[in-house]
């Protein structure tokens, strides 16, 4: 009954038992998965139910009270993130992992140009051919729907949802295999909301990106996510195809967040 | 023959945790098996429980008991306890599925919604476009439309770009929730030859009608679930 293994198929970052306390206060318990390429995973649950702690803990960002998260390098070698040192983990950070925070601001430079923003991350893997680093930032500009008229602009002068876009653009460009996001539509209107998780749909599928992806909006989980937790008081307390946990949701806490959706 | 879908014993309760745990039972006992070429129409009443076992075959809707056997590749796999990524591929690959309603993503032009599941399974865009925009001209959608997100369409423009999507990849196993409920006669007439293509294709269907006229013309066998309904 055993599907037939398919070649390379093997996990891109697992954790395993992953703990984290503040204190008494226990923030994630005790959370174990498997993301392979290609695949997005929507963490869900309201303020406070420990899916932000848990991508701390999973972008290395935080230290773990107990339990291993480990990454398969580019070189095909599985490693654990608290074995990897400083340099590696930036290195890391800046290659082959993005991070799209809900507040732009807090993912770019406010004050330089949008080029120089994605051209950045170029510079830090080694990029040094000014016109190859200018050409590629407007490519990403265009595929991220910024004018390109736009590329000497500062970000700070852009709206919202450019900000938003131009942060996509700057971790999509060294072709990341991961990358997290934290409520990457949250402070955005419904119509610009609307474009980005197109957009970000689109991008997700040409790329073959695996996402972890944390919102408290099951919408946005329903459009973008393959695989879903429902994460509350610091436990999963469900997990599964997305359709089936938003369809046919099986635990208390999952059926009132599912009920509790305005209808369209 | 060798059976595409061999589902055997299967059951569905809906606990109801905000109304205080009530338990609907849904169905019990659902045992039928599909050949490839061959188009099974479940009946009975509404709200016997039609739609959730094509959702339970789909794997939408999660399995209490028993067992949906699908043929994937040639294996047999057990869908009600099936990885998610193992699901995912078997809608892939495997099944198609013609809802009742499109769900569909804002913005996205007509033409790629139906192009969509093509792309995924790795034909390239252009050719992926062509076919989709030959199969909604078949479905009488007119050009003009196609650029067009089906966001605003009638009811029944809507219903055929589903059925487009839904007929568009070539799988051995499609699923079809009342695929002519909203159209007209000439479109039911279109539906019913695209059924006729796929059976001559082998592909094995399940579908759910309620006009009796299409039941007609398109069951090879008729599955009555009012024997698999729970309810007392």
């Amino acid at each position: 009954m055993a599907e037939p293994v398919l070649e390379n198929d093997q996990p891109l970052l697992v954790a395993e038992a992953l703990s984290k306390s503040y204190g008494r206060i226990a923030a994630c318990r005790d959370v174990s998965f498997a993301l392979y390429p290609g695949e997005v995973l929507a963490i869900v649950g309201e303020s406070g139910s420990g899916k932000s702690t848990l991508l701390q803990l999973l972008s290395g960002q935080l230290a773990a009270s107990s339990g291993h998260v480990s990454y398969r390098m580019r070189d095909g070698v599985t490693r654990d993130l608290a074995t990897l040192g400083e340099a590696e983990r930036r290195f890391l950070f800046r290659t082959d992992w993005g991070f799209v925070h809900q507040d732009p601001a807090q993912g770019l430079r406010m004050a330089v140009s949008a080029g120089a923003n994605v051209g950045e991350r170029l510079m830090a893997v080694g990029w040094n051919h000014y016109g190859r680093i200018r050409d590629t930032a407007s490519n990403w500009l265009e595929r991220v729907e910024i004018d390109v008229a736009r590329i000497d602009d500062a970000p700070k002068t852009y709206s919202g949802g450019m900000r938003q876009r131009l942060q996509i653009a700057r971790n999509l460009v060294t072709e990341p295999r991961l990358v997290f996001m934290d409520e990457p539509t949250g402070g955005l209107d419904v119509s610009v909301q609307a474009r980005l998780l197109d957009l970000l749909r689109n991008l997700v599928a040409e790329l073959h990106l695996a996402v972890v992806i944390v919102t408290h909006d099951l919408a946005v989980a329903r459009l973008l996510s393959h695989r879903v937790m429902v994460m509350k008081g610091g436990r999963v307390i469900e997990t599964g195809l997305t359709d089936q946990v938003l369809d046919d949701p099986r635990e208390p806490y999952t059926q009132l967040l599912v009920s509790s959706i305005l209808p369209p | 023959m060798t059976a595409m879908i061999d589902v055997a014993d299967a059951q569905k309760t809906f606990t109801m945790h905000l109304q205080g745990g009530v338990e609907l039972p849904v169905v019990r006992g659902v045992t039928f098996h599909v050949n490839p070429g061959e188009c099974v129409v479940l009946s009975g009443p509404s709200g016997v429980g039609k739609s959730s076992i094509l959702k339970m075959i789909f794997g939408n809707y999660r399995c209490d008991g028993g067992r949906i056997g699908i043929r994937h590749r040639g294996t047999l796999i057990d869908l009600a306890s099936a990885e998610p990524r193992q699901i995912l591929n078997v809608r892939r690959d495997t099944i198609g599925y013609v809802s009742q309603f499109l769900r569909a993503v804002p913005r996205v032009a007509t033409v790629d919604v139906v192009a969509e599941p093509l792309i995924a399974s790795g034909v390239a865009r252009p050719e992926a476009q062509h076919r989709a925009g030959a199969l909604l001209h078949r479905l009488n959608i007119p050009e003009r439309l196609w650029q067009l997100p089906p966001a605003t369409f009638s009811g029944g423009e809507q219903q055929r770009v589903n059925i487009a999507r839904g007929f568009i990849p070539v799988l051995p196993i499609l699923l079809l929730d009342e695929p002519t409920a909203s159209l007209d006669a000439a479109n039911r007439a279109v539906v019913v030859e695209l059924i006729a293509e796929k059976k001559r294709k082998g592909t094995a269907m399940v579908a759910i009608v309620h006009d009796d006229e299409i039941r007609h013309l398109i069951a090879d066998r008729i599955v009555d679930v009012t024997r698999f309904a729970a309810a007392a």
